[in-house]
């Protein structure tokens, strides 16, 4: 048996399993290519943190065996902008929802991607409002039933990577979790970028929104994903925005470079302080 | 262990409220703030934000208080001792991540320059009013620690106290300042730093296979370890368990939410900061802190002119409530008399604690400016009768 363990296993805290994910819902899968890009990037796990917020994918931070931090609703980004200023060294991965990241966080999504924090953003984006029971989202397509608006979604909703692109974000990329391979590959190439990295991943919530809408289940889903997908890298990102079950461009939109935060902030410090400029190293106190 | 002295500016200087507290963070060893600008608090900020790139440390400016609130919390995780700074209108947005500071028990302070409210009130303009939101703000059962400095000198000198008790107990701790004392110009003595006793983070001493991070070890307050450091824990808002683990149980519930209040409430008396005078033959106790423990000085002395025996208790720890101290004057005094600028919070306290022992005046004000000392004499003529 033991020539058999799973790979992924190693980074998951086993003991917290079974996780509460649905049948078919896409977060583990994305979880499981997180995994495979820790595998290929050989990050040093002992300086990788997880922050989430709340919701379905805000559990992620539960289930990962790292430093792992789940906050308050929207807020990971900010704890995050914390936990790597504090600590330079650390490498600070953001896994959360898109409603969470989005909507109550979307105020701190836009200004983290300004400042070009040093953060990796995992956006599992649903569609739906899934861990309180399918609510209307920011990212919920136009016509879409949900809870809250049973009659169809009637308002715009916005198109995440062109969002973090006017933002300010360094790399923006999104797939579906029929794309494991290019979501891990996305990962890995995230970890080589300093600044502000940005992945959405479209994934199903066969409990609230396909059963709603009447999209079939998380097989149908992938089906969809695997016909209605067109690669299409450096995709102009005004032209990416999603509908209910029309084409979704995937691919690698953005990546480009501009100094990250921290660097920007010492080069300032340096040139106005000269030699009365003290570097945070010794900030930890123990 | 002795204060750092890279932050320390031993001296002594002419400086008010909000520069002394700057000057006590740093002195604490606090080597990240994260904020947002509101009147009257943010010379604390700007103080700090000019002088920790010489220290070595970091101020960010955030764009709310919901973000500055948990971004100080992702500091102390990283190592750092943190704080932040705000007033009324800010400190009800930060309420959410005082209770997440409590839950995880992120050992951090909160500094509250109040102002006059409800909503954006008065904002150049001193109350104290936010008493028992500083206590109760955040939903669900928890305990906190507040401090009320009346003096520049004791915004620098309690702001340590401040973050030596949030790193004592793992709690965050409240700096409830006023707009008068905020900004009011006096003498600050900043000793040298080997005068500065300074309480390090508790960090765990246990191996990465041992270490549980939120087992205790008979004093109710866990071991903290920082990210980065191979532990590989985890920590949640979620009720959670010895390892850190969501387990939403009414059994885990009790258990933790009790000791996140006994930590506290069994400390009380040894939290408990307060300056008494003249209470040996005192008939009516003026029970008061912060500015108006100033204004309150000068009617104690115009009762005792008049021959009314009128002693002081001047809270300086408002949270955990002194009540012991209250119940043991109340068993000898006829009154208290209780001045602050709100219309009645920590009054209610007061006359709780001397459960009807002895009777208990309020002295209200809605703030925008302080008492007239004539205004609290009067009521100390009334409760001496």
């Amino acid at each position: 048996m033991s020539d058999l363990v799973n790979p992924v296993e190693q980074f998951l805290r086993s003991d917290r399993m079974p996780h509460i994910w649905c049948p078919g819902c896409g977060i583990g899968t994305t979880v499981n290519c997180f995994a495979q890009a820790l595998i290929e990037s050989k990050v040093d796990l002992e300086s990788l943190a997880v922050v989430s917020g709340i919701g379905c994918t805000g559990r992620v931070a539960g289930y990962v065996k790292l430093d792992s931090f789940h906050t308050t609703h929207g807020r990971a980004i900010p704890f995050a902008t914390g936990l790597k200023l504090a600590n330079p060294k650390l490498n600070v991965v953001v896994y959360s929802g898109d409603g969470d990241l989005s909507a109550i966080g979307g105020n701190h999504l836009i200004h983290a991607a300004r400042r070009n924090i040093d953060l990796k953003v995992i956006c599992v984006n649903n569609l739906i409002y899934a861990m309180t029971g399918g609510q209307t989202a920011p990212t919920t397509p136009d016509h879409s039933i949900t809870s809250t608006n049973p009659y169809g979604v009637f308002e715009p909703s916005f198109n995440l990577p062109h969002l973090v692109e006017a933002a300010g974000a360094v790399y923006v990329a999104r797939w579906t979790t029929f794309h494991v391979r290019q979501l891990a590959r996305s990962i890995s190439e995230a970890f080589k970028k300093k600044g502000f990295s940005f992945i959405e991943v479209i994934s199903p919530c066969p409990t609230l929104y396909q059963r709603r809408n009447k999209l079939g289940d998380g097989l149908d889903t992938m089906k969809y994903y695997k016909e209605k997908s067109k690669v299409r890298h450096g995709a102009p990102t005004n032209e990416v925005g999603l509908t209910m079950t029309g084409e979704i461009i995937v691919g690698k939109f953005v990546d480009r470079d501009r100094p990250d935060y921290q660097t920007m902030m010492r080069g300032q410090m340096a040139e106005s302080l000269g030699d009365k400029f003290v570097e945070q190293a010794e900030m930890v106190c123990s | 262990m002795k204060a750092d002295p890279r932050g320390v500016l031993t001296g002594t200087h002419f400086m008010d409220g909000d520069h002394a507290c700057c000057e006590g963070a740093l002195a604490a060893g606090a080597r990240f703030a994260a904020g947002y600008p509101i009147t009257p608090s943010t010379e604390v900020v700007e103080r700090f934000a000019s002088r920790v790139p010489t220290v070595g440390g970091t101020f960010i400016q955030m764009e709310d208080e919901l973000a500055a609130s948990i971004t100080l919390q992702g500091a102390v995780w990283g190592g750092a001792k943190a704080f932040t700074v705000t007033s009324g209108p800010g400190f009800s947005l930060m309420m959410e991540h005082i209770g997440y500071a409590a839950m995880t028990e992120t050992p951090c302070v909160f500094v509250d320059v109040q102002r006059g409210g409800p909503s954006t009130g008065l904002p150049t303009l001193p109350a104290q009013a936010d008493m028992m939101q500083a206590r109760w703000g955040s939903h669900g059962d928890y305990e906190i620690i507040a401090l009320c400095p009346n003096s520049p000198q004791e915004c620098f000198d309690l702001t340590i106290k401040a973050f030596n008790l949030a790193e004592e107990f793992r709690v965050p701790v409240m700096f409830m300042m006023d707009e008068v004392v905020g900004h009011m110009t006096e003498k600050v003595v900043i000793p040298p730093a080997d005068q500065i006793e300074v309480v390090p983070r508790k960090h765990t001493h246990k191996s990465v296979e041992e270490y549980l991070p939120y087992a205790t070890n008979g004093d109710m307050v866990p071991e903290i370890a920082h990210a980065g450091e191979g532990y590989k824990f985890h920590v949640t808002g979620l009720t959670h368990d010895e390892r850190g683990y969501p387990n939403m149980t009414p059994q885990t519930q009790d258990h933790l939410v009790r000791r996140l209040q006994n930590k506290i409430k069994n400390a009380a008396d040894r939290i408990a900061l307060f300056e008494e005078e003249r209470l040996d033959d005192a008939e009516v106790v003026v029970v008061s802190y912060g500015i108006t423990s100033r204004v309150a000085q000068r009617a104690i002395g115009l009762a005792r002119e008049r021959g009314l025996k009128v002693g002081k208790l001047r809270l300086i720890t408002a949270w955990p409530f002194p009540e012991k101290k209250i119940a043991e004057l109340a068993a000898g005094v006829k009154a208290f008399v209780v001045p602050e600028l709100n219309l009645g919070q920590m009054v209610r306290e007061v006359e709780r604690a001397a459960a009807g022992k002895a009777k208990t005046f309020p002295v209200s004000h809605a703030g925008g400016g302080v008492h007239k000392p004539e205004e609290i004499l009067k009521v100390i003529v009334e409760a001496s009768r």
